[in-house]
């Protein structure tokens, strides 16, 4: 299995020694219909001051895989398996009570949408305060004013001011600055975001991904990005992991996936991105459904939408699981030779 | 939030005058004849002329509605020329049975019906509120199925069945408690407050097995789809310990629509529970008032059919007032 690591994620060799080293992470819903294989066999490295997006489209696992990390789905039904160490813990392993030390303090997380992730009845600077708390032994007076200096921190004017208000008194973007601010008051060391910016607008967008590389920057701390924006990934990101499925399709660093792109399923997610200049001035989708995550395809996951499957011969695509072969860094997880991905990407 | 309160607080006096009119104009077009009624049977028509100047009825509609408004802020004489009587403030009219004032009736009904209401309020909001609570937070498991099928069973068991079955069981057969009696009012009377709470503790229990059903079934639907919320996994994210996440983050929010129904259920409770009383013989507003209507004694009637819209409505107010203190959003308008 060892060579199925990214590379660029897994730069401190030994798996342990990583910042965080995530090992065949899988997640698994029990359904009245069978079990939904949300997450499979997931393989990532981060280590501080590095940036990891993570893309795909709705229902990839995006969001499960962050859950898992965070611990949020122990106490469900939800089965986890594998392994990610955080500086050492497992995070997959780890008691609830123990991963509510981490959580806030060592591993913040940052919501979609900041209006239904803030508590409509508290104020901001309750909200921001409270965090603080669970985790320093300080007085509710300290608490405030840590919490105004890092409302200040994220850019919200007047923050004295602003403490006492509530979330439906704030702009979204003022929101999500305070929901950032909530998640880094402890200084954590790993924070997610999960599609950070999805539901503010796009000029909004910039300022707040410009704002977490700044805080970043200041406490070197990793960032997972969740998304399905690849503009937000080619803007922030220092590498990617593509999933589809529930499974990582290709990984590698943020520029050999946009501009060596070895999978077709990348492929077409850049293809789809709207351009000013597309020819037939029509979006580019790809065409078919995900695969059902109740009953995955013996095959490659992506075959049943993948246009060149027969590229590849003899049906090998619908009936064996390619592995993730990585090459210098570049992972991918595809039957097709380089030399064929290399003419077919030519060829658009 | 003065100025909501203030408000609110206006719309309540003239919602309290508008249904004090339309009280009195229902029983002034009802088919009753208060002076019939009020002078007996084989009554000669000079009689019940006379009887009808006594009471007030031969003046105009509008003219006997201001008297009874009037009666409301100062006391007033009532009865025919030359034989009228007073009527303290508040002065609600005369019992054509017994002739007393309405308001001393009044008071002396209204503890029995708030001894009822206040205990079986606090027996069902802590059992309903606490039961829909844990199958919430058990969502699926064999505590929730059984406390689901507990209250749909007690929502659907009505008060004279409860009502009888408790004192066949408790006092009948096996002697724990005794029957209600009239002689305790309230818990600050002389037997003290052990025999008050033994005393209503029947009705008590009979009115919180049909209320916290419904109280159950509300408190559970509203936790499990707050604890769904987003804001849940905010606070848990933050390392907030279960508990904190619980209460403070999800009971406040998965509350408010049992606070409407407390409020509603409060303002209904007050205005006498008419079956509960009728089965324990406990003599409060409900049922007062029925032995009133049996009797054709209208004032009495009116009175505590005004008084029950009264507490309906402020009631309501309650509820605003409490809506606005648990969530800030109701304040804004």
């Amino acid at each position: 299995m060892t060579q199925l690591q990214p590379g660029p994620l897994a730069t401190s060799g030994a798996p342990s020694g990583a910042f965080l080293d995530v090992r065949n992470l899988s997640v698994k819903f029990p359904t009245d219909d069978g079990l939904v294989s949300a997450v499979n066999g997931m393989d990532f490295s981060l280590e501080r001051g590095q940036t990891l997006g993570i893309v795909g489209e709705s229902g990839s696992g995006k969001s499960v895989t962050s859950q898992a990390l965070m611990g949020l789905l122990k106490g469900t039904s939800a089965q986890v398996s594998g392994q990610a160490l955080f500086q050492g813990r497992d995070l997959v392993t780890l008691p609830e009570s123990g991963m509510r030390k981490l959580r806030g303090r060592n591993i913040g997380m940052i919501f979609q949408d900041p209006l239904s992730a803030l508590h409509p009845f508290y104020t901001v600077g309750h909200q921001i305060a409270e965090a603080y708390l669970v985790h320093n032994s300080a007085t509710r007076k300290q608490a405030r004013t840590a919490a105004v200096e890092m409302l200040g921190r994220v850019g919200i004017p007047s923050p004295e001011q602003r403490f006492d208000e509530y979330p439906h008194h704030f702009s979204g973007g003022m929101r999500q600055r305070a929901m950032i601010a909530m998640a880094l008051i402890c200084e954590p060391e790993l924070l997610i975001a999960d599609e950070p910016t999805t539901a503010l607008d796009v000029t909004v967008q910039a300022q707040i991904l410009d704002l977490m590389a700044e805080l970043q920057a200041e406490t070197n701390s990793a960032l997972i990005l969740i998304t399905h924006d690849l503009g937000v990934v080619a803007e922030v990101c220092d590498s990617v992991l593509v999933m589809y499925g529930g499974q990582c399709v290709e990984s590698g660093a943020v520029d050999e996936i946009f501009y060596d792109t070895r999978h077709p399923y990348t492929l077409g997610l850049l293809k789809s991105m709207p351009t000013l200049n597309s020819p037939s001035g029509r979006l580019n989708p790809i065409p078919g459904q995900p695969p059902s995550l109740l009953d995955l395809p013996a095959g490659c996951i992506f075959s049943a939408r993948c246009e060149y499957a027969a590229l590849a011969g003899d049906g090998v695509c619908r009936e064996q699981r390619p592995a993730l072969q990585v090459e210098n860094g570049h992972g991918t997880r595809c039957h097709l030779s380089g030399p064929q991905i290399i003419t077919i990407r030519n060829s658009r | 939030m003065t100025r909501f309160i203030l408000r609110r607080s206006g719309s309540l006096i003239l919602l309290l005058i508008a249904v004090s009119f339309i009280t009195f104009t229902l029983f002034q077009l009802g088919p009753a004849d208060p002076a019939s009624a009020a002078c007996g049977q084989e009554c000669t028509p000079e009689r019940v002329a006379e009887a009808r100047v006594a009471l007030g009825m031969d003046q105009p509609f509008l003219v006997q509605y201001a008297d009874y408004m009037r009666g409301l802020v100062s006391p007033r004489m009532i009865g025919a020329p030359g034989a009228e009587s007073i009527c303290q403030w508040p002065c609600l009219g005369k019992s054509f049975q017994t002739n007393e004032d309405v308001s001393d009736i009044i008071g002396r009904s209204l503890p029995y019906t708030l001894s009822m209401a206040i205990g079986a309020l606090v027996l069902w909001t802590v059992s309903g509120v606490g039961l829909g609570l844990l199958a919430a937070l058990r969502k699926g498991s064999a505590t929730d199925k059984f406390i689901v099928g507990a209250a749909s069973v007690g929502v659907s068991l009505p008060i004279p069945v409860t009502g009888l079955f408790l004192l066949l069981v408790f006092v009948n057969q096996l002697h724990l408690l005794p029957f209600t009696t009239n002689e305790i009012a309230s818990p600050l009377g002389p037997q003290g407050p052990w025999a008050w709470v033994l005393n209503y503790l029947l009705p008590w229990i009979a009115l919180a097995v049909l209320f916290s059903a419904s109280y159950i079934r509300v408190t559970r639907t509203n936790m499990i789809e707050t604890f769904g919320e987003d804001f849940i996994r905010t606070a848990r994210a933050k390392g907030l310990a279960p508990r904190t996440v619980t209460f403070k983050h999800g009971v406040r929010a998965g509350i408010t629509p049992v606070v409407t129904m407390l409020g509603m259920d409060i303002g209904l409770l007050l205005g006498g529970a008419v079956l509960t009383e009728q089965i324990f013989s406990v003599p409060g507003l409900g049922f007062t008032a029925v032995r009133a209507a049996i009797s054709g004694d209208l004032p009495v009637t009116m009175a505590i059919t005004m008084l029950a819209a009264f507490f309906v409505i402020v009631a309501n107010v309650v509820v605003d007032l409490a809506y606005a203190a648990i969530d800030p959003r109701v304040r804004l308008q």
